[in-house]
């Protein structure tokens, strides 16, 4: 089995009529995906991709039986969206959108603390179990069915990971984009754990970048909890401080998310660390 | 987004933050008239850029007379500060903040940031202020105390007090504290800021509380909701090359080496920057085309990238998921000879139809290598750049 999603997950699109939200529901309907339907206010009723449209997710849920959701909306209405599907009682949310200020995601997972709702994002590329199911914006092709679990803060780096894995022969068994915001879902511990606890993941690839201490974190966790080979890299080791490289949450601050003490802590950990992003795949199968 | 001492006091008046009195001025005799206006025998002459480490480098001066007042103002205004924060060009002095002076018992420190860990915003506090907190955070951890604030629950009193013991004060000085962090906490919600900072917080010998200097960063992500915010920004005291960047949507910061990169994704970008350094070169910036390139972009990037001529040779890495590579080798084939792109350019293609995008750039008669994989092509750039 693969980690929160499979070929029977019934899955609906928040943002469905918008022109990412159609141009990637698309993707997700030829790549083979349980989209059932799809959710834009005052378009309730109306027929879209071939997909019933709902006014709420609410009456989504009701119809459909969805269980997860991708959000396609802008970033100043996602908050909304993401509690809405919340309130829903979705399982499994999967936030795209990049540009949610940070108080409004602060608020966000506070208002989600004790709920059954898992959040994956903001500003991911989403998750992917190959040849079953694709819930966000990664190029289905690049994918093989495998025995890889691929964790990352960076779309691309999922993507060079995968492609990587893929010219190894390896495949992935679930590729989870965690996103690149400095707060947000589901992080390294919680998908961590989830491979460790899953029979078809045989190894699993990390990629960090600098900012946080969410590596740091995950580098204790598998030290105590993982025993499946793990390939880590950690992105931005030439980064200035106090520049934000590009997404939200790739910042070193006051000597704090360096990719240095990010490397020394995996290294430390008994983590096999790449210096370089190019050896990700060889690196992997040579643990197995 | 960050602004000015003086603007980010005029919000702390705002939200009833005791300031020092003073005015903002852009010319030495406004500067005068200031002074003037505010009275007494001392003002203090602080020059206004978007850095921190002023006062070691000359950029905070102490008038004990208007002619002094007009001798400094004169000194500085026109000049470029170079502090421990800034590069070596350091940022334009072109205003300045004329306060009085007032008698200084002790040095405080109180901040506000989103704390990423605990998912909170958190005060931060120390009885020693005026120091570089990073530092007292290290040698002396003992000596900062930090309340998390839950957001549904808001700023509650305990936690002021918990700050204001912490910090050896009493009586009257708990409630002008409370008072502090309240305008502060609220200040922060209001208008989207990511941390705001007083360094020093001062008590007075009469034992007031002020706001000796301020700073306020704000969310990238919210600006635009905050027109009065927006209205603060200062262009002069940020790189041109990244603001011009801004506008075409892409992501662009400056760096020393020269060899220009060109990236779609932030993180491939990073990487990018990680390998280069790795094969021996170094990269001269930053760059994240973003997700949906066109030639437009393409062109633009490659305009910004070739506007430091410290730039000897540009690799293009990109990893075509949606969009496909060979739309992309197009879209570089028509940059390249839009804007007569003189220095050899490096391009590495992968995923959808890398192949035919590789076949497109090969035999160009330009001055174009079509690398077969990353590694190949970050070692190529290198020898490249070094061969000039």
């Amino acid at each position: 089995m693969s980690i929160l999603i499979n070929k029977d997950t019934k899955v609906i699109c928040q943002g469905f009529t918008g022109k990412q939200g159609s141009f990637h529901s698309q993707q997700a309907l030829d790549y083979g995906t349980q989209l059932v339907g799809g959710v834009t206010p005052d378009r309730g009723g109306e027929e879209h991709l071939g997909l019933p449209v709902f006014n709420t997710v609410q009456a989504a849920v009701d119809s459909t039986g969805a269980t997860a959701t991708v959000i396609y909306v802008p970033p100043f209405y996602a908050a909304d969206a993401i509690l809405e599907a919340v309130d829903a009682g979705i399982e499994l949310i999967v936030c795209i959108t990049e540009g949610i200020p940070i108080l409004q995601m602060l608020r966000v997972k506070a208002a989600m603390a004790g709920t059954g709702s898992l959040l994956v994002g903001p500003n991911c590329p989403g998750v992917i179990t190959p040849g079953a199911c694709k819930i966000g914006i990664m190029p289905g092709k690049i994918h093989l069915p495998g025995v890889i679990g691929i964790v990352s803060r960076s779309g691309t780096l999922t993507y060079e990971s995968v492609h990587q894995t893929t010219a190894q022969g390896l495949g992935q068994s679930t590729c989870v984009g965690i996103g690149g915001d400095p707060i947000h879902g589901m992080n390294f511990v919680d998908v961590l754990a989830r491979f460790q606890a899953d029979e078809q993941t045989k190894g699993i690839v990390m990629v960090g970048e600098i900012g946080g201490t969410e590596e740091e974190a995950a580098a204790d966790y598998i030290k105590a909890h993982v025993t499946k080979p793990v390939v880590a890299y950690i992105a931005g080791q030439t980064a200035p401080a106090g520049k934000r490289m590009g997404h939200a949450g790739a910042i070193v601050t006051g000597g704090k998310g360096t990719a240095t003490g990010k490397i020394a802590a995996l290294k430390a950990a008994g983590i096999e660390v790449v210096n370089a992003p190019t050896d990700i795949g060889v690196a992997m199968k040579g643990c197995l | 987004m960050n602004i000015h001492e003086y603007q980010a006091k005029q919000l702390f008046q705002q939200y009833g933050i005791a300031i020092p009195e003073g005015q903002y001025a852009a010319t030495p005799e406004t500067a005068l008239q200031v002074a003037q206006d505010l009275g007494g025998e001392g003002w203090v002459v602080k020059a206004q850029v978007h850095a921190g480490g002023r006062g070691k480098v000359g950029g905070v001066k102490l008038a004990k007379s208007l002619a002094e007042v007009t001798e400094f103002s004169q000194a500085l205004l026109g000049q470029r500060l170079v502090t421990i924060q800034t590069d070596s060009f350091g940022l334009p002095i072109n205003s300045l903040l004329i306060e009085k002076i007032y008698p200084i018992k002790r040095e405080l420190y109180l901040s506000l940031v989103v704390d990423r860990g605990s998912e909170r915003i958190i005060f931060i506090a120390s009885a020693a202020g005026g120091m570089d907190i990073e530092t007292v955070a290290h040698e002396t951890p003992e000596q900062i105390i930090s309340v998390a604030v839950h957001p549904a629950a808001g700023l509650q009193g305990y936690q002021c007090r918990k700050v204001a013991y912490a910090l050896g004060l009493n009586g009257a000085q708990i409630k002008a504290l409370t008072k502090i962090m309240q305008g502060l906490y609220d200040l922060f919600l209001a208008k989207d800021a990511s941390q705001i900072e007083i360094n020093p917080l001062i008590e007075t010998h009469s034992g007031d509380l002020m706001a000796l200097d301020a700073k306020i960063n704000f969310d990238d992500n919210a600006v635009a909701l905050h027109a009065d915010i927006l209205a603060m920004k200062d262009p002069s005291q940020e790189d041109d090359k990244e603001n011009l960047a801004q506008q075409f949507g892409l992501n662009y910061i400056t760096l020393d080496g020269n060899i220009g990169c060109m990236v779609n994704g932030a993180g491939l970008a990073m990487a990018t920057m990680d390998l280069v350094k790795l094969k021996g070169g170094l990269p001269a910036n930053f760059l994240d085309v973003g997700g949906g390139t066109n030639v437009e972009k393409v062109c633009e990037a490659f305009k910004l990238i070739l506007s430091d001529t410290s730039v000897k040779a540009v690799l293009v890495n990109i990893f075509g998921g949606i969009v496909q590579c060979d739309v992309i080798a197009a879209g570089i084939l028509a940059a390249i000879e839009q804007i007569h792109v003189a220095v050899p350019v490096v391009v590495r293609l992968e995923g959808t139809n890398a192949e035919q995008g590789r076949a497109l750039l090969s035999n160009t008669g330009l001055n174009i290598y079509a690398a077969e994989d990353l590694a190949h092509a970050a070692e190529q750039v290198v020898a490249l750049a070094e061969a000039v």
